[in-house]
């Protein structure tokens, strides 16, 4: 087969495929196509690398807008498939694309594991809060009293909060993202591919058709600096429009202080650590909830911790050196073995 | 024929006064924890090595420990040796060991005339009696005067050969089996060194384990001399065999191999995603020992990752198989789907058991046949094999991998419990001697798309993420043929429909011609498929010894059929279709070739067929006008 090397610099454009993407006009789903182009261009990414595997929604059409190779797989088991893919070729560069129904309903048992494994891969998890494809049925995340098309009375359901779930099944990356915020999803999308073990993206993405301004109050013009604040590694956890608010921990709780009011200063605030083992303070952070608590944006939590497929890489060549058989002839022929001549 | 230095005989004068046999069979049964599966193991071992020709079948409850003394908790172990005509593991035991009452009660109806039986006494007492829902004493109300019943106090015995070792009562209780494997050995006039090197292999650690089972095992065979309870002794003389290197293999080690193998010689990594399941856990766990040969074992949450990382690796470019039951396939069935539409390769592996529901979990049955080939949703396609004996098994999961290769297709390889923990004597292939399988790459970049098939054939080609310049998509949608695109044009989809069944049905161009038993016969064709071949072996050839214009065909391409189907079957006046199922091949006949006439013969027990129960109703037919 002949081998075509891609020498030149790429840029986001070479990133595209050439079929006609068909979400609805206004989708949060074209800002996050662009970011992730953005980002292969800033990992200097070739276009043979990257493997797009994606369920069943909306989301899912991901690859097919990608030039790289993809993978449009069946509802809920694309991070089955994608471990498939990582353990069987390690030098691929691994992006799990997915939705909230997709991977907290249907997927959810794999979610789980695929978290716990600590894989050498990326999922971008789209959270509308909606079935978008299936045109408006309430899905894992929505939020309790909803209505929806199959909730017409609203939902008695409490919703999956994701990051909580992530860190549960001991997440060692987990990135919240408005669709809104291109430069930081593009930031992030880079960190979770340099990332050395799963790391999991949740994006606030806005369904126009069927859950539109669900995220309004997080990604609002008007509310987005009040009620998110952007947590960066090493940084004091600071926010609001004047940049005069900020978090603090009292008595063993989260708590939102304004600098300047009652002697507070901005050395008494909080500085994120997303490196610590400790998930005590990334849990709270993950559940904090408006209107009392702005929600918690950026790379919340990643620390390293041995990843699945290392480990198997390194089980395998341990025993290619240990073993007693160098072939497989040599195995068949081992044990209890006898030979019968012709007579 | 010469025999290489099998360990010399235990007691040559035995060997010399003992009556020689042309086989037998012997059924070791007791309570799930009496050990009955590692004796009946370790005297395959023992007698497959000295050159018999072997069958086993294993017959366990379901539970790990089921209530003790009950005929529930009755755990077996059958084989059958010899030197010759070892096609099954037999009928009926000649030999019985029978470790407490119920055992005995489970097992009593199924021997031959004047068979032994050796009973542990010390159980023979009213609890015992009560538990296995005895009213009377069998050893002594005559039910069992037809038998030879040697009464053996095989527990006290042992207690008393282990009394100074400081053991405590359960450890001695372990060591109960090797009691009775001993006076088997003796029995049979076979040598024990192979059971002594098993357990100082086993127990490099633990000399007191050695010890202690070395000894009871001893006891057990020299109690046997002694006593003077059996009227002779027997050998069975080792079989005739083709020259080469042989050794005891189970269905699932052979199967487990087989991809092994294969993998080497398509130049492959090898990919399993698994789940346990009963009885298809052995392959996975066979592999896992064999990381040493690059294997990536995967060991899933559950079946359908267990499938769909399986689809993942082979997206990425290894030989992917996982392996399941049938409620594991169940759960597979989307995923096949998705690999029928990508046109990737894939081995699904089923060992069938007892179903529907969780069914029989530790029983056979053939009775996934039909989930197998037609199973799925919407039009799609599969290969499927079925392995026919426990050393045939290697084979079947080698060619099962080369037709999933070349032929881009999942193929179903379907086994069944019977055979999967059945043992046989595998003619050991090497490497050199396999063929090379054949990955279907691209000429080259210009003439190139994902969907663009070789004529004759109708294969795609299998390139893989990495590669630079062929970067594409591929997914469940419907594709445009050729560019391999999204499309929903009517056309196209009845032209792809029409594409994926025509592909797998060439593939009946790349596979031999059906082999049958009965050149010379014309009255009634005996068809089978899977792993009751043996059996039906042995019962065919019984008949055709008793002069009957009978043959047999057993099918190990089960979809597509081989070629010359049509043919053989037009040979013969009557055909009747055997299975472990309440007829399904017999339909997926009448439906590819109708044109014949098809009388189904069906068992559902959970149990394989028997020679006579099949002699039986061949005779009924055939003498039928």
């Amino acid at each position: 087969m002949e081998e075509i090397t891609t020498n030149c610099v790429l840029t986001a454009k070479d990133f595209a495929s050439d079929q006609p993407v068909r979400w609805c006009p206004g989708c949060g789903d074209y800002a996050i196509l662009k970011s992730m182009q953005k980002a292969l261009v800033e990992l200097q990414m070739p276009k043979e690398r990257p493997v797009f595997i994606s369920g069943i929604g909306c989301s899912s059409r991901f690859p097919y807008y990608m030039s790289s190779y993809g993978f449009h797989t069946i509802h809920g088991r694309a991070a089955a498939i994608a471990t498939g893919v990582r353990l069987a070729n390690p030098d691929l560069s691994v992006w799990i694309i997915s939705g909230d129904g997709d991977s907290l309903a249907i997927g959810g048992n794999h979610l789980i594991h695929a978290i716990r494994r600590n894989l050498n891969m990326n999922l971008i998890l789209f959270n509308n809060e909606i079935y978008g494809l299936t045109k408006g049925q309430y899905s894992p995340t929505t939020q309790r009293g909803k209505v929806t098309k199959s909730s017409p009375h609203g939902t008695i359901e409490n919703p999956f909060l994701l990051g909580e779930l992530a860190l549960g099944a001991g997440s060692s990356f987990y990135a919240r993202v408005p669709d809104t915020n291109q430069k930081l999803m593009t930031g992030v999308f880079v960190e979770a591919e340099k990332h050395k073990g799963f790391s999991l993206v949740e994006i606030l993405q806005n369904c126009v058709i069927f859950n539109d301004n669900a995220h309004e109050e997080i990604t609002g013009k008007e509310n987005k600096d009040d009620n998110q604040v952007v947590l960066e590694h090493g940084k004091p956890m600071i926010f609001g429009k004047e940049r005069n608010k900020g978090l603090v921990l009292d008595c063993l709780q989260l708590k939102v202080v304004t600098i300047g009011e009652n002697g507070v200063t901005e050395d008494d605030l909080l500085v994120h650590d997303a490196e610590t083992e400790n998930p005590a303070l990334h849990q709270m952070l993950v559940r904090m909830q408006l209107p009392h608590f702005p929600i918690a944006t950026g790379i919340i939590r990643k620390v390293q911790t041995p990843a699945y497929d290392e480990a198997l890489r390194e089980q395998i060549s341990l025993e290619k050196e240990r073993s007693k058989f160098t072939s497989l002839n040599h195995l068949f022929l081992s044990g209890n073995v006898f030979e019968i001549k012709s007579s | 024929m010469l025999l290489k230095s099998p360990a010399g005989r235990e007691n040559e004068k035995a060997y010399m006064s003992a009556k020689e046999l042309k086989g037998a069979v012997i059924k070791f049964a007791g309570d799930s924890g009496d050990g009955m599966q590692l004796a009946g193991s370790l005297f395959t071992s023992t007698t497959a090595f000295i050159g018999n020709q072997i069958a086993t079948f294993p017959d366990f409850p379901s539970e790990i420990r089921a209530p003790t003394g009950t005929v529930a908790g009755v755990s077996g172990f059958q084989i059958h040796f010899g030197s010759t005509g070892v096609h099954s593991p037999g009928d009926t035991p000649d030999v019985l060991v029978a470790m407490n009452p119920a055992a005995l009660k489970a097992n009593m109806g199924d021997l031959k005339p004047a068979a032994t039986i050796i009973v542990d006494i010390d159980t023979f007492d009213r609890k015992n009696f009560d538990k296995a829902g005895l009213e009377a004493d069998p050893l002594t109300d005559g039910s069992l005067d037809d038998f030879q019943v040697i009464k053996a106090p095989v527990t006290s015995m042992t207690k008393t050969s282990l009394a100074d070792m400081g053991l405590s009562n359960k450890e001695m209780m372990q060591c109960k089996n090797m009691f009775v494997l001993g006076m088997v050995y003796w029995l049979f006039s076979e040598p024990m060194e192979p059971t002594i090197q098993f357990f100082e292999r086993k127990f490099k650690v633990n000399p007191v384990v050695v010890e202690a089972n070395k000894k009871v095992l001893l006891a057990g065979y020299n109690f046997a001399e002694t006593v003077e309870a059996f009227t002779s002794s027997f050998t069975v003389p080792p079989a005739k065999k083709a020259p080469g290197m042989y050794r005891n293999i189970t269905g699932n080690q052979a199967t487990a191999w087989g991809f092994l193998a294969a993998a080497q010689k398509a130049g492959r990594g090898l990919f399993l995603g698994s789940y346990p399941i009963t009885p298809a856990t052995d392959i996975l766990q066979e592999l896992a020992r064999h990381k040493w040969t690059g294997i990536k074992i995967f060991q899933a949450e559950d079946e359908i990752a267990g499938i769909c990382s399986a689809i993942g690796a082979s997206f990425a470019g290894d030989l992917a198989i996982t392996t399941t039951s049938g409620p594991g396939m169940a759960l597979k069935t989307e995923a096949i789907g998705l690999a029928v539409m990508t046109e990737l390769p894939l081995v699904v592996v089923d060992v069938q058991r007892g179903g529907p529901s969780t069914g029989l979990p530790t029983k056979t049955e053939q009775a996934d046949l039909m989930q197998a080939v037609y199973g799925r949703n919407g039009e799609s396609p599969v290969v499927v094999l079925a392995a026919s004996t426990p050393a045939d098994c290697f084979d079947w999961a080698f060619e099962a991998s080369r037709i999933a290769i070349e032929h881009m297709t999942p193929v179903i390889l379907l086994s069944e419990n019977y055979i999967a923990n059945g043992s046989e004597q595998w003619k050991i292939q090497t490497l050199e001697e396999l063929p090379e399988i054949h990955p279907p790459l691209p000429v080259s970049r210009e003439e190139w798309s994902p969907y663009k098939r070789q004529a004759e054939t109708l294969v795609r080609t299998w390139v893989t993420p990495g590669t630079a310049g062929f970067e594409h998509r591929i997914g469940g949608l419907e594709k445009e043929d050729g560019s391999g695109n999204v499309s929903y044009t009517p056309a196209n989809h009845h032209h792809m429909v029409k594409t994926r069944a025509d592909k797998v049905a060439k593939v009946a161009d790349d596979i031999p011609l059906q082999r049958y038993l009965g050149k010379d016969a014309n009255k009634l064709l005996v068809v089978g498929w899977g792993g009751q071949f043996g059996i039906l072996v042995a019962a065919v050839k019984e008949m055709q010894e008793e002069g009957q214009s009978v043959g047999l065909v057993n099918f190990n391409y089960i979809h597509p059929l081989p070629k010359n189907t049509e043919e053989i079957f037009g040979k013969f006046e009557k055909i009747v279709v055997c299975e472990l199922n309440n007829g399904q091949f017999v339909k997926h006949l009448r439906a590819q070739l109708p044109q014949f006439s098809y009388e189904p013969f069906n068992k559902i027990a959970g149990q394989p067929f028997r020679v006579a129960e099949l002699k039986r109703k061949f005779y009924e037919i055939i003498e039928r006008k």
